[in-house]
């Protein structure tokens, strides 16, 4: 039990250490890019004395390693700092943001984490049968096409039918039920681009075990295929399983802010396109932070449940 | 292109006999009028040979055109984005201009329908000394949304919100040439101009200067969202969604805004638009790219909404770089750009011709093609104007990116295409869209560029072609061009300003280092349970961004 709690002690400073190093590439990026927010704000309308203003007013005519240290200075405070361009506090931002996108994440794990994962072991059990062909097939279709492509699919058979909303434009005050409805299509989506890693992984975990000389004694002892699948060979594929589980939820996080775009839900990645697309560094910053923190965070999660459910690396002395 | 609006609207096209179409005419004329009932105008029609069928569709367009009260409108709106606020003087698209100029708040003025003035939360205003003193009257009896009674000191605060020398407002131009401004009582304000502008009250309506209650310390209160418009703003997530509710004490509530609410949607993917469309989601989008254009009109319940105003696709050359110092070089690169093939394959034919004039279609002053006969497409003609100039064939470089205006770099395919016959090779760089206004435009000699277009001559001339202008991006200087500018500006007299914007239209057609040549419909869609009247505002998208007030649920 000390080893599990050392490594989780050790992984949760590494974890800090590369937010904060992190935090010095991002806003060093958008340094980089040209322009800065005064000139993406007024656009084709930017005068040099409306620019100078607006820098004045924001603080951007600080040089940029004082803004950098002054907003790392606040973070460490956990005052995630204001908006340059709202004016508003960033929390005040991204955590309705981020509750939308966590929505969306819980509903479509909800949906392909069991999917991918019985279609998987089904598939190891059938394996080289047609339904092993066929679902391989099809989710390595799915996850072929972009993801944009999907949407625009689906939006054509089931929303201009009238069965689906295209829309999901969720409010903080919708009930529930409506909202489900509602982001239907948006979860559909992103069910079907992320099973055929999850499932794909968990038929190739089982099928390695099921080569182990244990599974040959219980064949041998005369244990139905099914038992020795989701008794015996399941619990001891769970660590791979766990950790593409991961990975997959930590991108459903991070990286469907195409499918926002096209379903048109508020979710996390599209203020942060909008943050870079104006230059606004604390937004970017703020986002980018947890983005990685959900990486940095599922990671550590999925190490410690592999771990916790493997009894050689528990006792390890 | 296809006219989807109105299949028929004279009754008399279904009747043969002569005598008796001039009697249809009539009768329609009559029904439109109200003095000829439903009933009178059906068996009349028939009675001289119209079918039943025509007559009952004439019926059913003039009662979709009568505005009725009720419903919420759905406007799916591009333009949002999420650093938007509510600050007037940071308004900087199509979502905030829609929900903070056309339904929350009024300006002083406001532009008509038909491109008139008009006074809004000014009822008047009177010019005196040369244009140069403008006396306005505010409303009585407008109370914002907070209850607060809009006095002068209000409309004072709102304007002086972007003067001065601290100011953070884009509009800090359009105040520009306000001396003072000052309350003269509880109901009236006394502008000063440093010169003569008889087209102050077009700029007043510019969509930054919204009227905001005043705090009483000359700040004003523009973070509530509290205004005196038709709309009370009741949510607010920017550049994703509003949500407003008609304000019963709206000063026009009898004439204008139709609806009980009105929801505002931030979608900025042209599919999605269209299939929120399609399905009944939202009730009318802008932004239609030309190329769906046509599935559009083919759709179910849905009709196009096309409005040619002044927004422009430019290319300015720089004057005062080489080769474009010649004003025969800037002609010849006038005429290798075929304006008809530009129109048919980048814009899919939703525009109309320009003549390298940016005085446009929604402009009161523009020049007729007998004035300003119209440039075409002459190769042997940019020939000689080169040898003109002592070149013998030239290279030049094009700069573009889709931020200076959607199918840049195509076009410029297209043109260096056109180009070869007359000998001038062009070579189109392809620009990244980030930074293009910062670092591209304005800085190379030869670019891609567009403007949505001013109201008044005198607005786009000052701020554009002048010498001084703050934006002349194309460094070209005219004395000329500059004292007829300050002259026509603070002419009263029509016919004389008239005859001085059109010599100035020719003097830049002519001289000038802009190559103008087209202007871009706005192409919008809305669903047949909206009623939209005949005539919409051409000056900006939506009816002038008030479709929320002058649209209504049929």
């Amino acid at each position: 039990m000390n080893n599990l709690l050392f490594m989780i002690v050790k992984r949760v400073a590494l974890g800090v250490l590369t937010l904060i190093l992190l935090s010095l590439l991002i806003f060093l990026s958008v340094e980089a890019l040209p322009g800065d927010l005064a000139q993406e704000i007024l656009g084709q309308q930017a005068t040099p004395e409306a620019v100078a203003a607006i820098r004045k007013d924001l603080g951007l005519d600080l040089p940029p390693h004082i803004r950098y240290v002054n907003w790392l200075g606040g973070m460490l405070q956990g005052d995630f700092g204001t908006s340059l361009a709202l004016k508003r506090p960033i929390i005040d931002l991204i955590a309705p943001r981020l509750q939308n996108t966590l929505f969306l994440t819980l509903y479509t794990a909800c949906i392909a984490v069991p999917l991918a994962i019985l279609l998987g072991m089904m598939a190891s059990l059938f394996r080289n049968s047609y339904f092993d062909r066929i679902s391989n097939a099809s989710a390595l279709s799915a996850i072929s096409m972009p993801e944009f492509f999907v949407g625009y699919i689906l939006i054509y058979f089931l929303a201009l039918s009238g069965y689906f909303p295209s829309m999901a434009n969720i409010t903080p005050s919708t009930p529930l039920f409506e909202k489900l409805y509602a982001c239907f299509l948006p979860a559909l989506t992103l069910t079907l681009v992320v099973t055929a890693h999850m499932m794909r992984m968990t038929r190739a975990a089982i099928i390695n075990i099921l080569a182990l000389p244990y599974i040959e004694m219980a064949h041998l002892k005369g244990v139905r295929p099914s038992r020795i699948i989701f008794r015996h060979a399941l619990p001891n594929a769970l660590a791979p399983i766990v950790n593409v589980v991961a990975l997959n939820l930590a991108y459903l996080i991070t990286g469907v802010v195409i499918v926002e775009i096209v379903f048109v839900f508020p979710g996390l990645g599209q203020l942060m396109v909008d943050g870079v697309r104006f230059r606004d560094v604390p937004v970017v910053q703020a986002s980018s932070l947890v983005f990685a923190s959900a990486y940095v965070g599922l990671n550590l999660l999925a190490d410690i449940i592999s771990t916790a459910t493997n009894p050689r690396l528990m006792r390890r002395k | 292109m296809e006219e989807p609006r109105n299949p028929i609207n004279n009754i008399s096209a279904e009747i043969s006999d002569k005598e008796n179409q001039i009697k249809a005419e009539r009768l329609q004329a009559g029904f439109l009028a109200g003095s000829i009932s439903r009933r009178g105008f059906m068996t009349g029609a028939v009675a001289l040979g119209a079918t039943l069928a025509g007559a009952s569709t004439i019926v059913e367009q003039a009662m979709a055109a009568t505005p009725k009260a009720g419903g919420r409108l759905k406007i799916g709106i591009t333009g949002g984005s999420t650093s938007d606020t509510l600050d007037p003087g940071q308004i900087l698209d199509a979502f905030n201009i829609n929900v903070l100029m056309g339904q929350t708040r009024g300006n002083m003025t406001r532009i008509r329908p038909d491109g008139q003035i008009e006074g809004d939360l000014c009822e008047s205003f009177e010019a005196s000394n040369g244009a140069k003193t403008w006396k306005f009257n505010v409303r009585q009896g407008v109370e914002f949304h907070n209850g607060k009674s809009m006095t002068s000191e209000d409309v004072v605060d709102s304007i002086r919100h972007h003067m001065g020398e601290d100011s953070t407002s884009a509009a800090k131009g359009i105040v520009a040439g306000i001396k003072s401004i000052k309350a003269d009582g509880k109901y009236g304000v006394v502008m000063e101009l440093n010169e003569g502008n008889a087209d102050i009250t077009m700029a007043l309506s510019d969509y930054h200067l919204n009227i905001c209650p005043s705090n009483g310390d000359g700040t004003i209160d523009w973070q509530s969202g509290v205004g005196a418009g038709a709309y009370v703003l009741q949510e607010y997530d920017p550049g994703v969604r509003a949500f407003t509710t008609k304000n019963p004490n709206f000063y026009n509530a009898d004439t204008e805004a139709w609806f009980d609410e009105v929801e505002t949607i931030g979608v900025i993917d042209p599919t999605a638009r269209m299939s929120a469309l399609s399905t009944g989601a939202i009730d009318c989008i802008n932004n239609v790219p030309p190329k769906t254009a046509g599935r559009l009109g083919k759709m179910m319940n849905v009709k196009t909404l096309i409005s040619t105003g002044n927004k422009q696709i430019t290319l300015p050359m720089h004057c005062d770089k080489e080769p474009f110092t010649d004003p025969n070089v800037r002609n010849a690169i006038k005429h290798i750009v075929n304006r008809q093939d530009w129109l048919d394959k980048v814009l899919y034919g939703y525009g109309e011709l320009g003549n390298d004039n940016p005085i446009g279609p929604a402009n009161i002053y523009r020049a007729t093609t007998d004035e300003l006969p119209q440039r075409q497409y002459d190769p042997e003609l940019a020939k000689s104007l080169l040898k003109k100039a002592g070149h013998d064939g030239l290279s030049i470089k094009f700069h573009a990116a889709d931020t200076g205006f959607a199918g840049a770099v195509d076009a410029g395919s297209l043109m260096a295409e056109s180009a070869k016959a007359a000998g001038i090779n062009i070579e189109v760089v392809r620009e990244p869209n980030d930074g293009y206004w910062s670092n591209v435009w304005t800085k190379k000699a030869f670019s891609a560029c567009y403007w949505s277009g001013r109201p008044t001559e005198d607005w786009i001339f000052s701020l554009i072609y002048a010498s001084d202008a703050k934006w002349n991006d194309t460094n070209w200087k005219n004395s000329s061009f500059d004292k007829l500018l300050l002259e026509a500006r603070a002419e009263t007299d029509q016919a004389k300003r008239r005859a001085m914007y059109v010599e100035m239209q020719q003097i830049l057609h002519t001289d000038g280092g802009l190559c103008l040549p087209l202007f871009q419909s706005e192409i919008m869609g809305y669903r047949t349970s909206v009623g939209v009247p005949d005539q919409v505002g051409n000056d900006w998208e939506l009816d002038g961004h008030r479709c929320a007030l002058r649209w209504w649920k049929a």
